[in-house]
């Protein structure tokens, strides 16, 4: 797992690019546009995005096309899975101990 | 087991929190010894093959817990808890964060809220964990990732263990 990948998610500028790109690929041009943003400021949020690798690039004629890359988010998700994983075992541990100790009143 | 007890786990990216609702079938005032009370607290509170072992825990408000996390290999993860409320059975709230052997905390840490209801004979209880930093919220889960990779090749050895036995 990258460093970066929370840092990512936590704006909402980019979290709003990400639901963007989920139904269509675009290009920075478009996303500039869409979000009423300089193509700097795009490019610095695309260059975060992209190095967690939340999303692809595609070259098309003259054109980048960016995409979501679902498979990453799904890899972050399983990530916290482990982490709800390791929950759940401790729980069911103390569930064990409750037992017990009721039993020996 | 237990399959009926409530489990809810909710991690809310961006708020940097993490919200855990457990239902457990014992009186509150049980529950609530298992969270803080020390002996009984090292007997759950690591995932097997993990171990937990509290060094000692001053359970009141201003006082510390420093404790360890300590896998199958012995290595040794330690951590200071510093409580900051307490409403005796119902509340509890406390500061944790990483150290070193020597208590000497890395900061920032994560604040953790414990709330604990008895209903029906069953208890309760809702925990939520705020994150200062999102460095830090990965720290936490990425050390449970590792928690849990550990408990996957423990579990993988049990497997090979019975398939040998079957050979």
């Amino acid at each position: 797992m990258k460093q970066d990948i929370f840092q990512a998610i936590a704006d909402p500028t980019r979290r709003a690019i990400l639901t963007l790109l989920t139904i269509q690929a675009l290009t920075p041009n478009v996303m500039a546009e869409k979000f009423d943003m300089s193509r700097q400021a795009v490019s610095k949020h695309i260059k975060v995005l992209h190095e967690c690798d939340l999303i692809k690039s595609e070259q098309s004629g003259r054109e980048i096309y960016y995409h979501f890359n679902a498979k990453k988010m799904q890899e972050f998700d399983h990530w916290l899975a482990q982490f709800r994983q390791n929950w759940e075992t401790q729980f069911n541990q103390l569930d064990k101990l409750l037992t017990t100790i009721k039993e020996q009143k | 087991m237990n399959n009926d007890l409530l489990f809810d786990f909710t991690v809310d990216k961006a708020a940097q929190t993490v919200y855990i609702t457990r239902e457990f079938n014992a009186a509150q005032s049980l529950v609530w010894d298992a969270f803080t009370k020390p002996e009984l607290l090292d007997q759950w509170g690591a995932p097997a093959p993990m171990r937990m072992k509290t060094k000692y825990m001053d359970f009141k408000v201003g006082g510390r817990r420093f404790y360890a996390m300590i896998s199958p290999d012995g290595q040794e993860g330690w951590s200071v808890q510093e409580y900051t409320s307490i409403t005796p059975k119902t509340n509890f709230k406390m500061y944790n964060a990483f150290s070193d052997k020597d208590e000497n905390r890395e900061l920032p840490g994560s604040e953790w809220d414990y709330t604990f209801r008895e209903e029906n004979d069953r208890t309760k209880v809702n925990i939520t964990i705020y994150n200062e930093s999102l460095e830090r919220m990965e720290k936490m889960i990425e050390m449970g990732f590792r928690i849990g990779f550990t408990m996957t090749l423990e579990n993988l050895e049990d497997l090979l263990t019975t398939l040998s036995r079957k050979l």
